[in-house]
């Protein structure tokens, strides 16, 4: 019975959730995704109701979540690689069209002469005109004029004042007079109508912007210089001679962006340095931290080391503490001036740890063998004591030494375990975000670069900067870079993956 | 001489790695008790002992450190319940049911694993900002919206952990189970749950540090002061990138308090850990 109940709550949540979806996506007009949601929500219900495919009962919220945030994200990515999206390239056409209508707004030459008083009332300040044929009209910047029949009107029949609102006085007008200037208050509620301004706080004119749009012929037409800027298929309006009207939209414009991470790469050193430096980090944050852990592993791998317990407690301390901290305060312990390694232990030297381009990679290799090695640490003991102990008894008994029995029988077996875990930690490491970032945001930068990469960036990093960091986005490049990182990281793995299963055939 | 060539030199080696690992934790330890907020000020390792910046940050005036507290615990908290969720859910179809794509799926959950959400940032990004103007609940700068985007990793590393758990558990009382006319869901709830709670807590403390620490995606999903996660505030503080000048005391302090839960709970929970860690490899 409770059952039954909680099984018809379970259904009533997830019914409710979806109506409320797909209200709110059909209302948005994006039809497709409310269509899209349906479905999977029929599809859901129809696998909960029955006693069929039980398996996919409990796979399907993980492969749902999995989907959305993660393939449907990816996917995404991969399309942004394809578009301008970025700062001025962010909304629809139309949003462009409606933002064009209300920049470059200029005094429409014929204007009719609007009898002006400021108001001031409980939301702000609003305009009460009075119009040629002698109309009260009343708005402010957010609302539209509209008609004040219950102005009051001096003798020359001007509107001003409103019963629940304040005229401002000429010097209170004066003291405020930035502020009046820039107010806008357009007529009607379309934009393009234009807006009223004034420039003497007595009288508003109608102002309009000199750029409009013709839907016949889908371009923006300037009337004061006649110039007609047609949609140029790459996201904006441009002129014959090539000059664009900012904001364009979000467009496709194919394999731009690729081929200008192309050019960078030909062109510009530091990006080219970014892809190496990604590589080699990758290799060898990997290589040092198992190769280290590795060797901490056979040193304490003797039973005959007392105390063999705390050590491990203490050594694998870098492993339990929150990465972005420990970058942080190695950030502090390196700073060059005031920093704990420069001032005490190096007695007052000013070493540029992190501003030297070749000792900020080299900080920031250290940095990540700190953060690494633990994890190599506790992997490779755990795989030296799975290690049969016959097995290496009968190496010794043939006669192996110490050496010999490492390298043909600990090591080899060692690299069987560890083998996908390399891979992984790879994978892990060429996109080592936090730990370039935090610590030196990628820097140093050299003071020529255009795109701003510096010596320690990874590809991931530079990703991070060209889209949330540099005062202009470009999400299209970023992404760009990142389905790169993506096929990269993909390739490389499916390679080696085949590689280790190889390997594992042999022993 | 014989003792130190044949263990002797390990005690140095360990002594050495102990300076190397402790001196940063030191450091913000003392930096924290200093009642100094610049960096020179903590170079003589606990010369004063002031409790002044851990009071700075509980007032709150200069960074509302308890809210992203707060906030760091809410969708730390949430994501983790609903990853291991997830997880422990798929992890019973892997392991007790045989069907098809059963080993494609475990594997593409791996594969998956090698593209860390960072990779995706820009379009999680622009998809949050989108939904956002529909439904603003779970838009940019909330937590909501946060917490969808850590779930979406629910199905990961940890389902593999618990698979293999659940593997472990001898299917005879599932079959004993089955007799006494328990369904497949109720061996699930009374069966597989209790036998492999050990190992379930384990992969909630892992998942949970794992989301308190996080920085890249929290960084760019929120934005408001007030709406932080401790990771992404006490990086503003110790970086200055919220226009603030940077102030390492308070950093300090907050990373202590941060720090500590974090590591008591990895230290109770060391031993499963480690053994969690070392079977997902060592077979």
């Amino acid at each position: 019975m409770l059952q039954l109940l909680l099984k018809l709550l379970g259904f009533a949540v997830l019914n409710a959730i979806s109506v409320l979806l797909v209200m709110g996506f059909y209302g948005a007009g994006v039809w497709p995704v409310a269509l899209l949601v349906v479905i999977v929500t029929l599809g859901l219900d129809l696998l909960y109701l029955g006693p069929w495919a039980v398996p996919l009962k409990y796979l399907a919220p993980g492969i749902l979540l999995l989907l959305t945030f993660q393939v449907f994200v990816i996917l995404y990515s991969g399309f942004t690689a394809f578009t301008n999206a970025g700062q001025g390239h962010l909304g629809t056409k139309q949003d462009a069209i409606a933002a064009i209508a209300l920049s470059g707004r200029e005094r429409v030459p014929d204007s009719p002469k609007y009898l002006l008083a400021i108001l001031e009332g409980p939301t702000g300040l609003s305009f009460l005109v009075t119009d040629p044929d002698g109309a009260a009209l009343v708005g402010d910047p957010a609302t539209p004029l509209a008609p004040a029949p219950d102005a009051e009107r001096n003798d020359a029949g001007k509107a001003v004042g409103l019963p629940g609102a304040e005229a401002l006085t000429f010097q209170q007008i004066l003291g405020r007079q930035d502020e009046i200037l820039g107010m806008e208050v357009p007529i009607a509620a379309d934009p393009a109508d234009g807006v009223l301004r004034t420039q003497d706080g007595q009288t508003a004119f109608v102002f309009r912007s000199v750029r409009a749009y013709d839907p016949a012929l889908d371009a923006v037409v300037d009337s004061s210089t006649g110039v007609v800027y047609r949609d140029n298929g790459r996201g904006n309006f441009a002129a014959p001679d090539g000059t664009q009207i900012d904001p364009g939209w979000r467009a496709v414009v194919g394999l731009d962006n690729f081929a200008r991470m192309v050019r960078e790469v030909r062109e510009s050193e530091q990006f080219l340095g970014v892809f190496l430096w990604t590589f080699v980090f990758a290799i060898l944050s990997v290589a040092m931290g198992f190769g280290f852990g590795t060797f901490l592993a056979l040193v304490f791998n003797d039973p005959r080391i007392r105390g063999r317990r705390i050590y491990r407690m203490i050594l694998i301390l870098p492993y339990a503490f929150p990465v972005f901290l420990s970058v942080l305060i190695w950030g502090g312990l390196l700073n060059p001036e005031f920093g704990f390694i420069n001032e005490v232990l190096l007695g007052g030297a000013k070493i540029p740890w992190l501003q030297d381009p070749w000792l900020a990679r080299f900080s920031v290799l250290m940095v990540s063998l700190w953060l690494e090695f633990p994890y190599w640490f506790l992997i490779a003991t755990g795989a030296l004591q799975s290690i049969p102990r016959d097995l290496e008894e009968a190496a010794t008994i043939d006669g192996a030494g110490r050496r010999r029995l490492f390298r043909h029988v600990r090591l080899p077996l060692l690299l069987v375990t560890v083998a996908p875990l390399l891979v992984s930690a790879f994978a892990f490491a060429f996109n080592n975000f936090n730990l370039v970032w935090l610590l030196t945001r990628g820097g140093p930068i050299a003071l020529d670069s255009e795109i701003d990469a510096g010596a320690t960036d990874l590809l991931i990093t530079l990703t991070y900067k060209l889209a949330f960091d540099n005062s202009v986005q470009d999400y299209g490049l970023a992404s760009a870079i990142s389905a790169t990182i993506f096929m990269i990281v993909a390739a490389i793995s499916i390679l080696s993956f085949r590689r280790t299963r190889r390997y594992e055939e042999v022993f | 001489m014989r003792w130190f060539l044949q263990t002797g030199w390990r005690h140095l080696i360990a002594w050495v790695m102990i300076v190397v690992v402790l001196l940063p934790i030191a450091w913000i330890l003392s930096a924290s008790l200093s009642a100094n907020g610049t960096l020179t000020g903590s170079n003589e390792l606990f010369r004063s002992i002031s409790l002044e910046n851990y009071a700075d940050l509980f007032a709150g005036e200069r960074i509302p450190f308890l809210r992203w507290m707060g906030n760091t615990l809410l969708v730390s908290g949430v994501s983790t319940i609903g990853t291991v969720a997830v997880s422990c859910l798929a992890a019973y179809a892997f392991a007790r049911f045989r069907f098809r794509g059963r080993r494609e799926g475990l594997a593409a959950i791996l594969l998956i694993q090698l593209f860390p959400a960072v990779l995706g940032l820009v379009a999680l990004f622009l998809l949050l900002d989108w939904i956002g103007d529909i439904f603003p609940a779970i838009g940019l700068d909330t937590h909501a919206g946060l917490i969808l985007v850590y779930l979406g990793g629910s199905l990961g590393v940890m389902t593999w952990l618990i698979t293999g758990n659940f593997n472990a558990i001898p299917r005879e009382l599932d079959e004993a189970a089955r007799i006494d006319g328990a369904g497949h869901f109720r061996i699930f709830i009374s069966v597989i749950l209790p036998l492999a709670a050990p190992m379930i807590i384990v992969v909630a403390v892992l998942t949970f540090m794992l989301s308190v620490g996080e920085y890249a995606i929290g960084s760019v999903v929120l934005n408001d002061r007030d709406m932080l996660t401790a990771a992404v505030g006490l990086t503003d503080v110790a970086t200055g990138t919220d226009g603030r000048n940077t102030n390492w005391g308070l950093f300090a302090a907050g990373a202590c308090i941060l720090a500590t839960p974090v590591l008591v709970v990895f230290f109770a929970a060391q031993r499963w850990i480690v053994g969690g860690l070392t079977s997902g490899s060592v077979k």
